[in-house]
């Protein structure tokens, strides 16, 4: 099943076009995918989300969602219930003056009853370790207390389709590893489609998929290692190896017979099999 | 200038059912010409301590001086203090605020640099902006709101930098920047250290950057100062880190797993150390067995 359709779509912000922030992408992304989407700022990453949930509609082309029409103002309801998206800033998500609100407003809004909106609360807030917070006041937190809010409000919905639009980037270590589980668990046990923009490639190793936009334009779309095995190509679009695949290609031009790695445990796994090698 | 804090302690909403400790007694010196530092888990008090350094947040309680600036005392001179410590804010939204990409920027040297003139004003701000990495004439008569996330954070970085502050603080600004641009920053801010910028101080969530980029580095948890040194000190603790919700760099993780399979590594964590490093063992072992 198609999750998310993009049929040759440009975008403008202005009025009287030209300039596409997004300029004729056609994308496939199926149901139960988990897709990393990278490029230097300005590239249109955002936008293109925000096509996705019909906040911005399409100059021209089109976006379904689950086979609707994102043009299709009758739509606009169920697309944003099935694609639930995490804001880059924080600030313009929060809603409530209390966190325990902020997070039920999604589920309120989709009409849950009651007990089981409860529910997705504990389970939205313990899951990105907000629990002692409950009844905190949004504006009263820290940055990356915020932006945990945030996630949160959108894991309450359960979307079938989540987007995080580089929300992890102010969370501690610690955070970015249970949030970045959480939306890998959802992703293996309930199917959920991830769609994950970040400037960290580290994360878009836990991908199925990751696709670069430039200009506009998606101009990579493939396996993670297949990306990041393209160094060159990936310098051209602003993007780097994840830091461990660096190491590893710094020792291979010094002439050392290590294999490709991109995580520190496969590194050190390189490493001691070449050292023993002698 | 040193900054020097003892026992500073910071209550936000006192009094109130909100109230809530954000610094419970920091003790830190920063020395000048340091590129200092600063992680910490979410909430542990890095914003609110950073905040305190250009006096957007008075001394409550404690000590709090940069070079003869006494910052607990009501009569400090702050306008000229901010002269000289420029800050950029977590959020750089917190920061933007005039309709043009070009009037934000001038904002802060119409404040602080009285004396120069509209041509000079202008070609300082054209100056900043590309030092960031952006087109002049892109982006001069754009809204700052109207750009893209990592286009904002260059702006608030450009309208910071223009003013050439001698103490430099930075709270989280690689966020949102694209892999070349966080470079870029580091390389900028290593290329005006020791120049008209005598001091550094970084907050960051990523340990890497860190490891690479500072003298010294403090660790906050819970509104206190938990340790403090080198970065090659500090992630040698790798288990007190990651106790208190941080990590260690991929050079750490991967040295750590090296030693526990008895290959002995010494490295200060740097990519260009560890690689140098792991060349040398190869060198040491090939050579024994070669002969
Ligand atoms: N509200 C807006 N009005 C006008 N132009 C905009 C607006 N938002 C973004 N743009 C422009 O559209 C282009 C794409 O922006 P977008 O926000 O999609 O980039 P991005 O890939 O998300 O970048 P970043 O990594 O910096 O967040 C950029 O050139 C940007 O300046
Ligand atoms: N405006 C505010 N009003 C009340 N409490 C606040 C406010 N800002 C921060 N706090 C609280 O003060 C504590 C320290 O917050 P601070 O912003 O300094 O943390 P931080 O270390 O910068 O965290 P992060 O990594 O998430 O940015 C937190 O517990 C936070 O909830
Ligand atoms: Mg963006
Ligand atoms: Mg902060």
């Amino acid at each position: 099943m198609e999750a998310v359709h993009f049929d040759n779509v440009r975008y403008s912000y202005r009025e009287e076009g030209g300039e596409y922030a997004v300029n004729g992408v056609t994308l496939t992304v199926r149901e139960g995918e988990f897709v990393a989407v990278l490029g230097r700022n300005g590239s249109g990453k955002s936008t293109l989300a925000k096509l996705i949930n019909a906040l911005l509609e399409p100059t021209s082309g089109t976006v379904t969602v689950f086979g609707m029409d994102t043009l299709d103002e009758k739509k606009t309801f169920e697309i944003r219930k099935n694609a639930g998206m995490v804001f880059q800033n924080p600030d313009n998500q929060t809603v409530a003056s209390i966190v325990e609100d902020d997070v039920a407003f999604g589920p309120e809004n989709i009409g849950l009853p009651r007990e089981e909106i409860g529910k997705r609360i504990d389970f939205a807030l313990k899951a990105v370790g907000m629990e002692q917070f409950r009844h905190a006041t949004p504006s009263r937190l820290s940055g990356g207390q915020k932006q945990r809010i945030a996630i949160a409000g959108v894991l309450a919905i359960l979307p079938k389709i989540m987007i995080l639009d580089e929300s992890t980037a102010m969370l501690d270590p610690k955070g970015r590893r249970e949030v970045m589980e959480v939306v890998r668990r959802l992703n293996k046990e309930q199917g959920m489609t991830v769609i994950l923009i970040t400037h960290f490639m580290e994360e878009a190793l836990q991908a199925d998929r990751a696709i670069v936009m430039h200009n506009g334009e998606v101009v990579m779309d493939g396996a993670p290692e297949e990306i990041f095995a393209r160094s060159e190509e990936l310098e051209s679009y602003n993007l780097t190896l994840p830091r461990a695949a660096y190491i590893c290609k710094k020792l291979q031009e010094a002439g050392m017979s290590v294999g490709n790695a991109f995580t520190a445990e496969e590194l050190a796994e390189e490493i001691c099999g070449s050292l023993q090698k002698g | 200038m040193r900054i020097v804090a003892k026992g500073l302690k910071y209550v936000y909403n006192p009094k109130s059912p909100f109230a809530s400790t954000a610094l419970d007694g920091v003790d830190i010196e920063i020395k000048e010409g340091e590129f200092f530092g600063i992680i910490g888990h979410t909430g542990s008090g890095k914003s609110t301590f950073v905040q305190h350094l250009n006096a957007l947040l008075k001394v409550s309680e404690g000590y709090l001086k940069i070079g003869e600036y006494d910052l607990a005392e009501k009569k400090c001179n702050f306008l000229e203090l901010r002269s000289k410590v420029g800050m950029v804010f977590q959020y750089p939204e917190y920061q933007l605020f005039a309709e043009t990409v070009e009037k934000d920027v001038a904002f802060g040297l119409k404040n602080f640099r009285k004396e120069l003139n509209e041509e000079e004003t202008r070609a300082a701000v054209k100056e900043a902006l590309e030092t960031v990495g952006l087109d002049w004439n892109a982006v001069k008569d754009a809204s700052p709101f109207e750009l893209s996330g990592g286009q904002k954070r260059r702006v608030a970085i450009a309208g910071v930098i223009v003013t050439k502050p001698e103490i430099l603080i930075l709270d989280e600004p690689a966020a949102g920047l694209d892999p070349l641009g966080k470079k870029e920053l580091m390389e900028l801010l290593h290329s005006i250290h020791g120049g008209w910028c005598k001091t550094i101080v970084i907050v960051s969530h990523d340990m890497d950057e860190i490891a690479e980029n500072c003298t010294r580095a403090a660790v906050f948890s819970a509104g206190k100062v938990v340790m403090e040194g080198k970065p090659s000190e500090i992630f040698s603790r790798a288990d007190e880190l990651l106790s208190l919700g941080l990590d260690i760099p991929v050079t750490a993780k991967c040295a750590r797993i090296l030693q526990s399979r008895g290959i002995k590594i010494g490295t200060d964590f740097t990519c260009d150390d560890f690689v140098k490093q792991v060349l040398a063992l190869r060198g040491k072992g090939g050579e024994r067995d070669d002969e």
